[in-house]
Parts: C-alpha cells; sequence; structure tokens
C-alpha cells in the first residue's frame, strides 16, 4: 500500500487553473522532493493534500485511507503533518508551550476546561523530548519571539514530527536558511526514521537534492517529468523549464 | 387600501433618508474596510448643527443643510486625519476608536443642545400637502424622495465619471494594488471619510423636519445603516440605494403589521446576509 | 536569581496581592462611608462578572462583541420573567442560566460564520435584535415600562435587601466567576483557545475544531454573562430595555478594551474604572460620557494594551529605570522581556 495516492487532482480559481490532473504515488517511508519555478502550484497541491482547499476533482488517499472528503483538521489525527513556507507559530508563548500545543492537539486533552495546563507533567516531558530532537531542548523556556528564524524553523519541524505523523509535508523548510542553519535542517531531516514519508518542496537546489530519492517536477499546475535524482537531472525537459524561460 | 399606499410612501421617504445615511457609511465600509461607528453620531451632528442655523440664526433651511454638512465633513476629515490615520494597519483600533468618539459626540450634543428634543420646521415651499394617486401626501416627504435621487445621482457621476470616483473603486477593490499605481491612499481615506461624514449631516438636516432632532438619535439611526450597508453590500451605490428602500419599507410595514416583531423583521435580512452571502447584494467583498 | 527562583517569587507575591485584596475587599463595607459606597460596589463586582464573560471572547478568543447587553438583559429578563409567573429564586436563576446558554447557543451559532469584523457586525445585529424584542414584545417585556423585581432572595436566612448582605453574596459570586474564569484560562481547552486567537490556520491544521472551540468559549462567556445578568437584575430589582441597548454593550466593550483584554485583571480593572467615573465622577464632572470615551480613544491609541498590562509596563521601565545599571552577567540570562 502507498503512503500517498493523488489521483487526477484538478483545482481552478475563477478561469486559473493551478493544479491539472496532478497523479503521484509516494511510497512508504520514501523521501520526495516536488520542484518546479515559482506558480507551479506546488504549495497549492499541498495545500490540497493538507485538506485546506477542496479540490475540484481527483482523489487524495493516505496509507489507504480516502482524504479527499475529509476535513482538513480530521487529516493531522490520521497521521499527516506538515509546516509552511511562512512561519505561522505562537510568538507571544514560550517554545515548550508551541510544542505542547501540537502535542495536545491529537489528546483528548484538549477539550478540558478544568486541569491546570502547567501541571502535565507527561505533556511537557514530550515536548521537551521533541525539542531536544530538534537540539533546542535549552531554549525550552524561550518565548518564540526571541529565537532566530533558523531556530523557530527547528520548532516548526520539532512540532510536525511531535504528532508521529506518518506523512510529513515539508513547505519550503530551507527557505531563509543561513548556510550552517541549513546544514542544521538537513541533519535533521536525514535523522528521520523511516516511519515518517517525507514530500518536501524546495527550491535550494543543491541541499534538496541530496535528500531526495524520486523528484517530481512541475510546471504551470501539471508534474512535467518524475523519477530518480539522476533521471530528473539529465531529462531535457527539466532544463528547458528552468534555463529556457 | 390607502393606508397602504400611505405606508409605501413613506417607506420610499425612509428609503431615501436611509440612502443619505447609508451611502457614506458604506463607502467609508468599502474603502477603509471599518464600520464607522461615529455615523449615527454624525447624522445627529448635522442635525443639530442645522436646527441651530435655522433656530438661532435665521438661516434658509437650505444654506443651514449645506453648511452643516460641510462642517461635519470638516469635523470627519479631523477624526481621520489625527485618529485614524495613526491607527492604520488595524482596523479593530480604528472601530474602537470611532466608537469612543460617538460616546464624545453624543455627549457634547446633550452638553450644548440639552435632552429636549427640537423640532425643525419644514422648510417653506414645501410644506402641506399635494394630491398624488387620490390621495394627499406630505410635499416634504416627496421632496425628500426627489433629493435622495439626485444626491444618488450626483455620487454616482462621481463614482463612475470622474478621476476621483475611478480612485475610489480601485481603492475599494484592492487598496494595495491603487497604491502601488501611485494612488494617495492615505489623502484618498481622509477625503473618502469627509465625504461620508458630510453626506451624513447633510442627511441629519434633511431628516429633522421628519425626525426631529432628539438625543439617541444616533444610537436609532446607525444600526439602520448598518443594516442596509450590509445587505446592500459595502461600496456598492446600487446596493446602498437598493438596500435603503428595502429597509425603509421593512421598517414601516413590520410596524404595521407585526409590531411586536418589528426590530426582529428589520435585523433579520441582516443576520441571514452575513451569514449566507456576507458580500450582500452587490458588495464588491466580504466584510 | 534562577528562573524557577524568580518563579516562585513571583507565585509568592500574587498569592500576597490576591489575600491583600480578598480581606481589603471582605472587610470593605467597613472601610467605606456609606450604603452608597457599599452599593457601588457591588455595581463594581457585578460589572466586573459581565466584564469577564465578555473577556473570555475578546482577550482569548479575539472575538470582540458589541452585542453582549443583549444576552446579560436576556438572563435578566428570563429571571424577571419567571419571577413575575410566581416561581421562586432557585427556580428563576435555574431558568435564568438555561435561557441564557440556549440563547448564547444560537447567537454563537450565527455569529460565529464570520470573524473580525464581520462579528462585531453580527453580533451588534444580534444584539439589536434582542433589544428589539425586549422594547416592542410588550406582551411578554412590558416594553418600555420593564419589569419589577418584588425582592431580592434571602438564601439560608441572609436577607439580600440589606445592602452589607448583597454586596457579600454579589462578592462570593464574584469570586467563584473569577477562580472559574481563572481555571479554564490555565487549562488545556484554555490554551487551544488562546492558540485559535493567535494563529487559527495553525490550529486547524494541528487537528483542532476551532469553530467548535470558539462556540463552547462563547457559551462560557455567556454563562458569565448570564451569572452576571441575575445579580444585575437583583441588584436593581428592576428590568427594562435600555439595558440591552447598544450603548451598553459599547460600555462592557469599552470596561474590557480599558482595562486590558488580555489579562483576567484587566476587565476588572475596567469596570471599576467605568462605573466609578459614572458614579462618582458624575458627581464632579457633568459630562462623564465624554470622559469615558475620551479615556477610551485614548487607551485604544496610546495604551492599546489596556490600564493594567500598560500600567505594570509602566511600573517596570520606571523600576528599571531607578536601578543603578546592572555589571552584566548571569542575572540577565533570567530576565525575560
Amino acid at each position: 500500500m502507498s503512503a500517498l495516492v493523488v489521483s487526477n487532482l484538478d483545482k481552478s480559481f475563477g478561469g486559473l487553473r493551478v493544479t491539472r490532473a496532478v497523479s503521484l504515488r509516494v511510497e512508504p517511508g520514501e523521501r520526495r522532493l516536488i520542484i518546479g519555478p515559482n506558480g507551479a502550484g506546488k504549495t497549492t497541491l499541498f495545500n490540497l493534500i493538507a485538506g485546506e482547499m477542496r479540490a475540484d476533482r481527483g482523489s487524495i488517499a493516505l496509507f489507504g485511507q480516502e482524504l479527499t472528503r475529509t476535513a482538513s483538521r480530521r487529516r493531522a489525527h490520521m497521521g499527516l503533518s506538515r509546516t509552511y513556507q511562512i512561519i505561522t507559530l505562537f510568538p507571544g508563548d514560550t517554545l515548550l508551550h508551541n510544542v505542547m500545543l501540537s502535542l495536545l492537539a491529537l489528546t483528548g486533552l484538549r477539550w478540558n476546561p478544568f486541569l491546570r495546563l502547567g501541571r502535565q507533567r507527561d505533556l511537557m516531558a514530550k515536548a521537551e523530548a521533541a525539542l531536544a530532537r530538534v537540539n533546542l531542548a535549552h531554549l525550552a523556556a524561550r518565548p518564540l519571539a526571541d529565537t532566530s528564524y533558523g531556530e523557530r524553523r527547528r520548532v516548526e519541524i520539532a512540532m510536525a514530527l511531535a504528532q508521529n505523523p506518518r506523512l510529513l509535508l515539508l513547505d519550503e523548510p530551507f527557505a531563509g536558511l543561513s548556510v550552517e542553519e541549513r546544514r542544521d535542517v538537513q541533519k535533521l531531516l536525514a535523522a528521520i526514521p523511516r516511519d515518517v514519508t517525507i514530500v518536501m518542496i524546495e527550491h535550494d537546489m543543491d541541499v534538496a537534492l541530496d535528500f531526495a530519492e524520486r523528484i517530481s517536477v512541475m510546471h504551470f499546475g501539471e508534474v512535467i517529468v518524475e523519477g530518480s535524482r539522476a533521471e530528473v537531472v539529465a531529462d531535457p525537459r527539466v532544463k528547458e523549464i528552468y534555463l529556457g524561460e | 387600501m390607502s393606508l397602504w399606499l400611505l405606508l409605501a410612501i413613506n417607506s420610499v421617504t425612509l428609503g431615501g433618508l436611509l440612502f443619505l445615511l447609508s451611502a457614506g457609511f458604506s463607502l467609508i465600509f468599502g474603502l477603509m474596510r471599518i464600520p464607522n461607528l461615529t455615523h449615527g453620531s454624525l447624522f445627529m451632528l448635522g442635525a443639530y448643527f442645522g436646527a441651530s442655523f435655522v433656530l438661532w440664526f435665521h438661516l434658509d433651511f437650505w444654506l443651514a443643510a449645506l453648511l452643516s454638512a460641510l462642517l461635519v465633513a470638516a469635523f470627519g476629515a479631523a477624526i481621520e486625519f489625527l485618529l485614524l490615520r495613526r491607527l492604520a494597519g488595524s482596523t479593530l483600533a480604528q472601530v474602537l476608536v470611532t466608537l469612543g468618539i460617538s460616546f464624545m459626540v453624543a455627549d457634547f450634543c446633550l452638553m450644548v443642545w440639552t435632552g429636549d428634543p427640537i423640532s425643525v420646521a419644514t422648510p417653506a415651499g414645501l410644506r402641506g400637502t399635494a394630491p398624488f394617486l387620490g390621495l394627499v401626501f406630505p410635499i416634504y416627504r416627496l421632496a425628500v424622495i426627489l433629493i435622495a435621487a439626485i444626491i444618488a445621482a450626483l455620487l454616482w457621476f462621481l463614482i463612475d465619471n470622474t478621476r476621483l470616483g475611478a480612485m475610489i473603486r480601485a481603492g475599494v477593490d484592492d487598496p494595495q494594488m491603487a497604491r502601488v499605481v501611485g494612488i494617495r491612499v492615505s489623502r484618498l481615506f481622509t477625503l473618502v471619510f469627509a465625504l461620508g461624514a458630510g453626506l451624513a449631516g447633510f442627511a441629519g438636516m434633511i431628516g429633522s423636519p421628519i425626525l426631529s432632532v432628539y438625543p439617541g438619535l444616533d444610537a436609532d439611526m446607525l444600526p439602520l445603516a448598518l443594516v442596509v450597508v450590509i445587505l446592500g453590500g459595502t461600496g456598492s451605490l446600487l446596493g446602498s440605494l437598493l438596500g435603503s428602500f428595502i429597509i425603509g419599507f421593512l421598517y414601516n410595514f413590520g410596524q404595521a403589521l407585526v409590531p411586536e416583531l418589528a426590530y426582529f423583521v428589520l435585523f433579520l435580512p441582516m443576520v441571514l446576509v452575513l451569514t449566507l452571502r456576507p458580500q450582500g447584494l452587490f458588495g464588491r467583498h466580504a466584510p | 536569581m534562577s528562573e524557577n527562583g524568580s518563579r516562585a517569587v513571583n507565585g509568592r507575591a500574587k498569592a500576597v496581592a490576591l489575600m491583600l485584596a480578598a480581606g481589603v475587599l471582605a472587610a470593605l463595607p467597613f472601610w467605606v462611608s456609606g450604603v452608597f459606597y457599599v452599593n457601588i460596589s457591588s455595581q463594581i463586582l457585578i460589572y466586573a462578572v459581565f466584564a469577564l464573560g465578555l473577556n473570555v471572547l475578546v482577550g482569548y478568543a479575539g472575538l470582540v462583541s458589541l452585542g453582549h447587553a443583549g444576552i446579560l438583559g436576556l438572563a435578566a429578563y428570563a429571571a424577571a420573567i419567571a419571577l413575575a409567573a410566581g416561581f421562586g429564586h432557585a427556580e428563576a436563576i435555574l431558568f435564568a442560566l438555561a435561557a441564557t446558554l440556549a440563547g448564547t447557543a444560537v447567537f454563537a451559532a450565527l455569529a460565529l460564520r464570520a470573524t473580525g469584523i464581520g462579528f462585531i457586525m453580527i453580533t451588534l445585529a444580534l444584539g439589536q435584535i434582542l433589544w428589539g424584542l425586549a422594547y416592542r414584545w410588550i406582551s411578554l417585556t412590558s416594553g418600555d415600562n420593564g419589569i419589577n423585581v418584588a425582592a431580592r432572595p434571602a438564601p439560608f436566612g441572609f436577607d439580600l435587601s440589606d445592602p452589607n448582605a448583597f454586596y457579600y453574596a454579589t462578592l462570593v459570586v464574584f469570586a467563584l466567576a473569577l477562580a472559574a474564569a481563572a481555571v479554564f484560562i490555565h487549562s488545556p481547552f484554555g490554551a487551544s483557545l488562546k492558540g485559535t486567537r493567535d494563529q487559527p490556520r495553525r490550529m486547524n491544521a494541528l487537528g483542532y475544531h476551532v469553530w467548535l472551540i470558539r462556540f463552547y468559549a462563547c457559551l462560557f462567556s455567556g454563562l458569565l454573562t448570564g451569572v452576571a445578568g441575575i445579580l444585575f437584575v437583583y441588584y436593581n430589582q428592576f428590568i427594562s430595555p435600555q439595558t440591552l441597548a447598544l450603548t451598553s454593550s459599547a460600555e462592557v466593550l469599552l470596561m474590557v478594551i480599558s482595562g486590558g483584554s488580555g489579562t483576567l485583571l484587566g476587565p476588572i480593572a475596567g469596570a471599576a474604572l467605568v462605573v466609578i467615573v459614572k458614579n462618582l465622577a458624575s458627581a464632579y464632572i457633568e459630562r462623564w460620557n465624554m470622559l469615558l470615551g475620551a479615556i477610551f480613544v485614548a487607551i485604544v491609541v496610546f495604551m492599546p494594551e489596556g490600564l493594567v498590562p500598560g500600567s505594570v509596563r509602566l511600573a517596570r521601565w520606571a523600576l528599571k529605570a531607578l536601578r543603578p545599571p546592572a555589571a552584566g552577567g548571569p542575572s540577565q540570562k533570567a530576565e525575560a522581556p
């Protein structure tokens, strides 16, 4: 059973067809990269998979489960986590609190109006562990607003991983990072075990190509080329898309 | 039968008055994205100013209406320039400021004009009644309809055929883009706020022979402007026009037919529109 | 001092302040000069509960309501009508709470179709509808004449028609309401709610049911507001449509915003401010509404976080300015901005 099967996904905004009959099959444990020039529809595809937008046609299945009609908020409970191009975390709260929110989301505890959140030792320990995973445990009590951009990126990844996703969608995780920060994130991603399937959108070629096993190249809402690293790099159509504009 | 016809004419009159009130509200809301909670107070202020010009300075009714419109417009410009502009970027703060100012204006009016209602005499020449369709109607009420139509036509011309109107339309559609194209959006805001305020003040004076002027007039009129604009759609003149007449009818017929549920009947359309079709009948964008 | 150390000191300081405040409030009838001031204090406490209720939405859900006076009025009218129909106090109170919850549920279901400015406008309209019903549904509410409440209850033998006794009863209810709000805010649900205020899209992606969270918050807000409404109708022994007018909703919003919507104490301070200006300043200043409006505008423009956080900020700044410059080192690490 494939981790993610997207079939003939179609989405239009008014007259503009942003996603054209996109089909994708990602196997469990795979590291898939989606690349393409700006406006190719990569983030829209993520939004469709995550459920923030509803497709006009086509289907999405996660480990065999039909997702297309499922509300976006339920998809996290089914094992789907994502990060965003623009970081939208909780700047007034500590790193620990940010991660706790992520952990809390999948528990029944989130509806409880009586207990004291600050006394949930279990949850806090798990959150600290999640921060440790991205080497940020020492900053657990720091407000997010007082951290660097690179640290926030790592917090976001920590939050996504804390939910034990089966499928992780990363939208340009390297954007805006310094060379050193990029290496940190790279190491982080490489250390993620194979029970998490990862699909990544990226622009930074070097880092992304290192990471990816299979690559899907998108252009004007369609998947133009798909294959292994070597295949895609050699494909003349890819060169044309990036150079012949 | 004649009762219904009378009700209908009164509804059209009320609709005309509401249009004068809400056209400005709609422009402000459409362009600046804020429901101007001072609008009722501006209506009342215009009525008080105008009444004072007529009663204390013995000015001609129409001159008084014009002067009070200008005064209120200037006041509106000051509000926008001194306060709202400082809070650009936070529509919530701007809305709250308009709320605070409405308190101040209401109290100011109470201080200057005390609590007794002021009735303004119908302007000379429009007094009395005229025969129409076999019935007699107060001439002034018919005149109000005409005035509303004239103002509507003038606004139409402004919005559709002048450069200012084009800028307003651009600003309503896409303020960021308008800035990029070189439109001085902040100056436009001041101008439109002043225009809206002036219209409200003018409407207050025009309405005074019918509604008279009293403390609480602002709280009575603001929700009506809100309903009209939500129903008709923000930033749309046609919407304000249609919405005004629909509300005029709902108000009068509601009071007559179902007095106990009159306000329910009046505000229900607003709730329905906000929940089912937030951009209203002709609006460009949802609030 | 270590992070944990300073937090412990903070906690202890808060506990001491709380006990002092409780003591002062409990002894109030003895140190204020006369029944008038006891009644003012009761009013402050009632409006404080009202403001706490509104702040659940404004401060913690990020939803500004301009129709909350309608909910207060709903509770007050429900109680008054039940009492006038011959029911006992306990039944009337229960009925009022139930009616308020039901009304709030409808209110919320409609208002939550929008957020931001749209929410403000729907709640304004809904408040107007409730006001209009109170004003026009004369067979039920006696319209402008209002409804009188014959007598205050006498629980456990304490006759609440005595101003001191009523004050204490109100103080107890206020304390319970404050405790409930505090527990709510510090709970996992409170954290979920605050999350939806700050980043609704992210919360949705994380797996939270944003609409339902807001809906429950509305219910809790309605419950507190209903409690205030019941206290209100017993205090005045009268309810009229004026209580549900737009100006009333604006006033309680003023209380929340001026005190500071992001805190528990802010709305209480705001309630005190408004009630004091209304009742006491009006003896010296005739134009208290103008003063209120001016204070409100000033706060929105210059101290948008409200008086309580603003004053704390000013106090901290003043303390820092007065303290001799530090040599740098471990103390800086513990300093959280």
